[in-house]
């Protein structure tokens, strides 16, 4: 594609089938404790 | 969903449901705006008459390669996932993380702190070892099979019941295995009370330390003094630095507010990072409308604004090898969270909840002290479930305004306590704080993307 380029990311769609295993990081336990940001959290799936 | 947005020379197209990024050039990112309106004949004569090089073969091959993205569902793709939001919070009643408030107390006076000098609009407490062991046992019951659970020593300032702390530390360390739990502990300190005692404990025992200070001396100065007037700058940088520099590689962030006064907060940042600290959070101030270091209507075009600075300068200084990292602008393209983690919200009031020093449970920090909000305590549990059912309900999905944003699977419906704040209701919208986030994904997003094609 010339005028495209498709950076590399985790398709989201696809851990419908293996996802939700509630081990990664709750997320106001970090630094904010003020706002919701979820897409800063680390994936801790040890079956994905 | 797709977002498109032009940020510091990047064209850049996000699709919503798969996640997918795509930096993409003038044409393109034109032909993508007119994709879902036009037909290929119309596009083609608005694109040529606006392009005079670009030819409509050129129009029509862009065109085949966003059928072809829309085909592999990395444009334009669909949203399946609102029911999932609702069934998976209503089939868990695991509870994982504990914001545990040890003191109802602080050694400084800051007059904007959301928690009222840390007594949270009540008395001044300390957790006894008794409550917080209690608390303890009280996650491990309602853990069901999670492994990683987190404990945030919270406060008031946390350190003020330190010897506690540490009891309750080696308390679930002497329970974990027994379990088959992993704990991780956070203290989030105001570092007046930090020494070399709590140096090592902290070092050794907590996975993350929030470290709070407001940047620049004058600033953090106006606001985090102690009872007698005194600013708390010069006393707990040092500490603070002694405490990183031992600290080896385990997370650790230093954490400031930024109000109406310093909405220059980038300068603020900055300094954070010239001091030495590389892992950065600067959060907007919580409080009244009406407050006089609130921030306003006329503040938030500069707040904006500042977000671009901030994320242009990491993007200089990451090249010039003396990056940080700021909290809001991390973002993990290909490891990050999968789809239930985006949509089913913080977790405040269902797998995340406060204790109070007196064992009461509410749904987060945030709502510590408002008696409409307590949920029941670490003894009996939830006794509240009417109260609880309205956090379960809260998800990437529940408003409607969130139901037609592209951000909603970054923020995933964002945060119970500031929509109650700004509308009475934590089902509402802190429209307010939605432009603050949806400007700093757009900047992480722009970073990532500046940063992987520098590569």
């Amino acid at each position: 594609m010339n005028r495209i380029k498709t950076i590399e990311t985790k398709d989201i769609n696809k851990t419908v089938k293996n996802g939700g295993c509630g081990e990664c990081q709750t997320s106001c336990q970090s630094a904010c404790k003020t706002s919701c940001g979820v897409a800063n959290q680390k994936c801790e799936n040890k079956n994905k | 969903m797709v977002h498109q947005y032009k940020l510091n020379g990047y064209n850049i197209v996000m699709d919503t449901a798969s996640g997918s990024i795509h930096l993409v050039d003038d044409v393109a990112y034109d032909i993508i705006e007119m994709f879902k309106e036009a037909d290929a004949e119309e596009i083609a004569t608005r694109i040529s008459a606006k392009y005079l090089d670009v030819t409509k073969e050129d129009v029509f091959e862009c065109l085949e390669d966003i059928r072809s993205l829309e085909k592999d569902n990395k444009l334009f793709s669909s949203d399946p996932y609102e029911q999932l939001a609702y069934n998976y919070k209503n089939n868990s009643n695991v509870i994982k993380a504990l914001c545990l408030h040890v003191a109802h107390s602080c050694n400084l006076n800051c007059s904007y702190c959301f928690a009222s000098q840390g007594k949270y609009q009540g008395e001044r407490a300390l957790m006894s070892f008794e409550v917080g062991k209690r608390a303890f046992d009280f996650l491990v019951e309602n853990s069901g099979s999670r492994v990683n659970l987190e404990v945030d020593f919270f406060g008031g300032e946390p350190l003020m019941n330190f010897d506690t702390v540490k009891k309750l530390v080696e308390y679930a360390r002497s329970i974990e295995k027994k379990h088959n739990k992993n704990f991780r502990f956070t203290l989030t300190t105001n570092g007046m009370l930090i020494d070399d005692d709590v140096i090592e404990f902290a070092n050794k025992e907590m996975s993350n330390v929030v470290l709070s200070l407001d940047g620049r001396k004058e600033i953090n100065d106006h606001f985090r003094k102690d009872y007698n007037g005194n600013g708390s700058y010069d006393k707990i940088v040092p500490k603070f630095k002694k405490l990183v520099e031992a600290r080896g590689h385990k997370d650790y962030y230093i954490r400031g507010t930024f109000t109406h006064n310093n909405i220059d907060f980038t300068n603020d940042i900055f300094h954070m990072a010239d001091l030495g600290f590389s892992e950065l959070s600067m959060e907007p101030v919580v409080c009244p409308e009406g407050d006089p270091y609130a921030l306003t209507k006329e503040d938030l075009p500069k707040i904006l604004q500042q977000y671009e600075i901030l994320a242009k300068e990491m993007i200089k200084r990451k090249k010039n090898g003396n990056g940080f990292t700021f909290y809001h602008y991390m973002l993990d393209l290909k490891n990050g969270p999968c789809i239930y983690k985006r949509i089913t919200g913080c977790g405040s009031g269902t797998e995340y909840m406060a204790v109070t020093p007196w064992g009461e449970l509410y749904p987060c920090h945030q709502f510590v002290g408002d008696e409409k909000y307590s949920l029941g305590d670490i003894w009996q549990g939830v006794t509240k479930p009417d109260v609880q059912d309205k956090f379960r309900s809260q998800n990437a999905y529940a408003r409607k305004e969130c139901k037609d944003c592209w951000a909603k699977l970054y923020c995933s419906g964002g945060c119970a306590a500031n929509a109650y704040h700004a509308t009475g209701d934590v089902s509402g919208i802190y429209e307010y704080g939605c432009q603050l986030f949806k400007k700093r994904i757009e900047c992480a997003v722009m970073m990532q993307v500046a940063l992987q094609t520098l590569n």
